[in-house]
């Protein structure tokens, strides 16, 4: 060909390895106007057409005018008989067909080159044509579709039946009616050709359940010739079997077990996999899945030795006795030549392997890290990791490997895993933290990302002052401040503070190291360094606790406040803050702004599991610790401001104060039936909102007028109604019912209300929605309302609650034991503490380690009103379990409450 | 100049293909027209969505010659395929009286396309063999082919099933384009 040619010659000139380098679209479509010549130069026009397909697929932008008159300059080339010519011409339709304008034009054309005589022409001209088609236009073809679809040329028959596939999306009644060709196709002798089919025929069906079952059990008892077919099969049961509950019994799975016997080693591999990635499969179902993928272990190809290596790591957790047994095979492609295939035998043993392999393993990891990328450098982390879990007592081999790791070449990704992984094995294992400290300590030595920098000291400041020695870490952490960028030493200067704030002996070095910082030449760092200076001068315990060491603590010190620390550290909802203080300042008044009338911000339950430390620390921003203030471009509105801002919207409910809590949505209807309604309930200062969303799903009827009537518990008091003016069919409304909380007892707080909807109802014609004048009262009983100790209080993640515990004090401690009679293990007492009290569990104290008999939980929140409140659970198991738990509070009313509630 | 032109010409007449349009209304029967020359039979067609181009081989000369659909949505399209156009061959159902008034319209906006200027017009008066077909004359009156001036135009009464009046149309041509040129 001619392009060949000129590749040739340009290389020779040393201009560029590719000759279409330097294309110009202008150019190129400037050319294209050749096309319009006669008598045609096939050979010409095909390198125009290169060029052409080559921009397009470059991602150049071919406005729709530019590519039409391109498009009806290449039909003329329909008058040339060149094969080359015409094959280049039908891929350039397909590239065009969507960026061109009236592209039908060519379906005659196409038509005629389909049914022709020309083999070479017919299945691209089938496949360019599907792909001009439109469904109106489709119909005229159908004919000649058919009779392609059972063509005896197999390439013919194959290219009809991927373009009905394709087709399907867009006219996919038009394909149905197709069945019966693509069921003659199926019984093919052609392999491709029955693929093919058979997967047009899945398509076809795809809805009908019954009808897909009966294509698989159909095509099970004949046998196909095509292995693909085969696979295709295998994968269409086993998504029948995951629908289906009738377990293992079925002839699906039959089916799927006979196949690990085929000729094909494609249809075994598929087998295989389908089988071990099923959930629930016995041991026994198990078995011959496995030793089929055990014997591809072996295998001379190296295509199975991967695909039959990548499925045991992928399963090993999930069935790690199975996988066991392939441990001997595994062990021999350690020493695999292909490096893929080694890591992933390591990966999968180290997963799999006992404690006593776990060194010789390592070992031979270690020679060859160096061959691998980073992608099998990140897999092989992740399995020491999951090692470091499982072997706790193995940490200091695996985290000396890591930090070795650490010490290589690699790029961001990599280097993140490890940390992540270093900081994760600190976090669940407490005899690995002073190891994992000092080899942090090494890295943030030589570290270029400034994001793992910052997060390690963030971590230092919080777990190295409780360390034995804590002096170690500070020469690691004031190298920071002297050596690195503004965010480094920003929070090299938090973490040195932390070491002040929580060792008396060190406070004078802290001190004169944190003045050096004053001059610094960045804002933020001289800021943080001169607030700190101040605090830690005060030798105040509380002051300390509050601002250095929980600095998202919920703050009390109003009077102290200044505006830099809001942001710093504060636990309550940026959006509703800004909200409070543009309202302070549009009233005056001679009372300070009060904190208290800040909403909280909520925890956002995907942080809690990143871990308490994981934060980075933003330093330019100036946003810290606070998992909602973490990033500016979070500082979103939150579920609950939106919530606030629209019951602030209710004349009815102006008096009632800033928005406490917002608890989530509870359905009081069944999902079908006449009228849905869900419930949240907003807890304010002395009152809750119930909000009460309700759907009408008839759409005969037009409610108006809609309430909901709420029997309270003995104290509460209904004060108001706001009802749903109006509620059409399928349009949600709205009514709020206000309630005041008791007030002579502030103790009982927790009640259940019954309800009932009351509405009139109007008849109206369902087509045009006109409703009646008349209607009637009507009413409706809904499912019972619980307001619980939960309602009342807001998570509040204190990632120093020993400090919180001291600061709180003992003025208002409460303290009882209960027996816990229903639970029968530490976790679930965990569990149902944790929900039942509506806290949020601080130190990662929610996790029971196992085999350990004592657990002690801690719990902070913060109770309506804006008094923290702390809890201290401490559960023994034997026998039952038996619990301690310990309220601590600012307010009296509010420790009682909550100690009430346990019992 | 006038030498060097005809001589040039001379030897190219033998080689180039000379290029064709048949036009007209959705089922004048173009389409078999086309398949009559070519290959000498009728074939089924199906109304042509688009275009279908074909060589046609007349006494040694070769004729490249494009059927353009006739369907009221694709008789927009007809102006991209007029450049180089040496003859225009204008095919009228003679049965279908109600439209030739479309057809006369089409006929004329055609022939005003700068590009067709030099165009040789061909009328077949098809489908002669059906019972009721207007007479040749009386389609070219309906036509209104007397206007037509400066062009070269004949009229033909054909039958493209019994492939009548082909053979005269196509003797007409070749001596009408020999002249032309």
């Amino acid at each position: 060909m001619l392009g060949l040619k000129r590749d040739k010659k340009d290389e020779e000139d040393g201009f560029s390895l590719n000759p279409f380098n330097n294309l110009e679209k202008t150019s190129v479509l400037q050319e294209a106007r050749t096309f319009n010549e006669t008598p045609i130069n096939p050979r010409k026009c095909c390198h125009i057409l290169t060029k052409v397909l080559y921009l397009i697929n470059q991602g150049e932008h071919i406005a729709t005018t530019e590519a039409t008159e391109t498009f009806f300059a290449m039909t003329k080339l329909f008058q040339s008989q060149d094969v080359t010519l015409r094959r280049m011409v039908y891929l350039t339709i397909k590239e065009m067909a969507d960026l061109a304008e009236d592209v039908i034009i060519v379906t005659s054309s196409l038509t005629k080159d389909m049914t022709g005589k020309e083999d070479m022409y017919r299945a691209a001209a089938i496949r360019a044509l599907c792909r001009i088609t439109d469904s109106t236009m489709l119909q005229s073809i159908e004919r000649y579709m058919k009779q392609a679809i059972v063509d005896r040329n197999p390439s013919v028959s194959s290219a009809a039946l991927t373009s009905s596939l394709h087709l399907m999306r867009s006219s996919g009644d038009v394909v149905k009616r197709w069945v019966n060709e693509a069921t003659e196709a199926a019984s093919s002798d052609n392999i491709m050709v029955q693929y093919h089919a058979v997967g047009v025929l899945y398509h076809i069906k795809k809805t009908d359940r019954l009808g897909v079952s009966k294509l698989v059990s159909k095509f099970t008892k004949q046998s196909l010739r095509s292995p693909y077919a085969y696979c295709l099969l295998i994968r269409i049961a086993t998504k029948l079997l995951e629908e289906e509950s009738d377990g293992r019994d079925s002839p699906l799975f039959d089916f799927i077990e006979t196949c690990l016997r085929h000729k094909s080693e494609l249809v075994i591999y598929e087998a295989a996999h389908a089988i071990v990635n099923m959930p629930n499969t016995s041991a026994r179902e198990l078995a011959p899945a496995i030793s089929v993928l055990q014997l591809f272990c072996s295998s001379p190809k190296p295509t199975l030795r991967f695909a039959a290596v990548r499925t045991l790591n992928k399963v090993a957790m999930k069935h790690p006795a199975a996988v066991a047994a392939c441990n001997l095979d595994l062990e021999n492609l350690i020493t695999d030549v292909n490096r893929s295939i080694a890591t992933l035998a390591i990966t999968t043993l180290l997963k799999t392997g006992s404690e006593s392999s776990v060194d010789r393993l390592m070992k031979q990891i270690s020679t060859f890290m160096s061959e691998i990328s980073d992608e099998f450098k990140i897999v092989v982390v992740q399995a020491i990791r999951s090692l470091c879990l499982k072997f706790p007592r193995k940490h200091g081999v695996l985290m000396n490997f890591l930090a070795s790791m650490l010490r290589d070449e690699g790029g961001f990704d990599y280097k993140r895993a490890i940390v992540d992984s270093l900081i994760g094995i600190i976090e669940e294992n407490p005899e690995a933290k002073e190891a994992g400290l000092a080899h942090l300590c090494e890295f943030i030595e030589d570290c270029e990302h400034t994001v793992l920098a910052t997060r390690i000291l963030h971590l230092l400041g919080r777990e190295g002052p409780r360390t034995p020695s804590p002096s170690k870490y500070i020469r690691f952490i004031y190298n920071r401040v002297i050596l690195e960028n503004a965010a480094v030493r920003a929070a090299a200067v938090s973490a040195l503070a932390k070491f002040g704030a929580h060792c008396e002996e060190l406070m004078p070095s802290v001190v004169v190291l944190l003045s050096r910082s004053l001059l610094d030449t960045d804002d933020e760092v001289r800021d943080r360094a001169t607030f700190y200076l101040n605090v830690l001068k005060q030798s105040n315990k509380a002051l300390n606790s509050a601002y250095i060491l929980n600095d998202c603590t919920q703050c009390k010190y109003n009077k102290a406040l200044n505006s830099a620390y809001i942001l710093n550290g504060l636990n309550v909802s940026v959006v509703g803050l800004e909200r409070a203080l543009h309202s302070y300042t549009q009233e005056p008044s001679e009372t300070q702004f009060d904190m208290k009338s800040v909403p909280l911000a909520t925890q956002p339950l995907a942080e809690q599991k990143a871990g308490a430390g994981l934060f980075g620390a933003e330093g330019q921003q100036g946003a810290e610790v606070t998992p909602t203030a973490k990033a500016p471009d979070k500082v979103a509105a939150t579920r609950q401001d939106i919530y606030a801002e629209q019951l602030a919207a209710v004349p009815e409910f102006q008096g009632l104060g800033p928005l406490f809590k917002s608890s989530a949505a509870v359905q009081l209807t069944e999902s079908e039936t006449e009228y849905v309604v869900r419930c949240i309930k907003h807890t304010f200062t002395n009152h809750i909102v119930f909000q009460f969303d309700c759907t009408n799903t008839l759409n005969d009827q037009i409610l108006e007028n809609v309430t909901v009537q709420m029997e309270p518990t003995e104290g509460f008091e209904v004060l108001s109604h706001v009802p749903a003016a109006s509620l059409p069919y399928g349009q949600p409304g709205i009514t709020y019912t206000c309630v005041a909380l008791p007030e002579e007892d502030p103790t009982s707080v927790i009640g259940t209300f019954s309800n009932t909807l009351k509405f009139l109802v109007k008849d109206c014609d369902p087509n045009t929605g006109e409703a009646d004048e008349e209607g009637y009262e009507d009413e409706y009983v809904l499912e019972d309302v619980e307001v619980t100790i939960s309602d009342h209080i807001q998570k509040v993640l204190k990632p120093n609650f020993a400090a919180s515990w001291d600061e709180v004090g003992e003025d208002y401690q409460m303290e009882d034991t209960y027996a816990l009679s229903t639970v029968k293990t530490l976790e679930d007492a965990v569990k149902n503490i944790v929900d039942h009290m509506g806290m949020q569990p601080c130190e990662r104290s929610d996790k029971v380690p196992a085999d350990k008999s004592a657990h002690t939980l801690f719990l902070a929140g913060v109770y309506r009103g804006g008094h923290d409140v702390l809890v201290r659970a401490r559960l023994a198991l034997d026998d039952g379990i038996t619990m301690q738990i310990t309220v601590r509070s600012t307010d009296e009313t509010a420790a009682e409450v909550i100690s009430a509630s346990v019992g | 100049m006038g030498q060097w032109f005809s001589s040039i010409f001379a030897s190219l007449f033998g080689q180039r293909e000379m290029r064709i349009l048949i036009l007209g209304l959705d089922g004048a029967g173009k389409t078999t027209i086309l398949y009559r020359l070519q290959v000498g039979e009728v074939v089924t067609t199906i109304p042509t969505i688009g275009f279908n181009v074909e060589t046609v081989t007349y006494k040694n000369l070769k004729f490249q010659v494009w059927d353009l659909g006739g369907q009221t949505s694709i008789r927009p399209y007809w102006r991209c395929y007029y450049s180089n156009t040496d003859a225009i061959i204008y095919v009228v159902d003679s049965c279908d009286k109600d439209r030739m008034g479309i057809s006369k319209s089409e006929l004329v906006a055609m022939l005003e396309e700068e590009e067709l200027k030099k165009a040789i017009l061909l009328v077949f008066a098809n489908k002669q063999d059906m019972e009721g077909a207007l007479t040749p004359t009386e389609v070219a009156n309906q036509l209104g082919l007397a206007a037509i001036k400066d062009r070269k135009w004949q009229i033909f009464k054909t039958s493209a099933i019994k492939g009548e009046g082909l053979e005269e149309a196509m003797e007409w041509l070749v001596e009408a384009l020999k002249g032309a040129k």
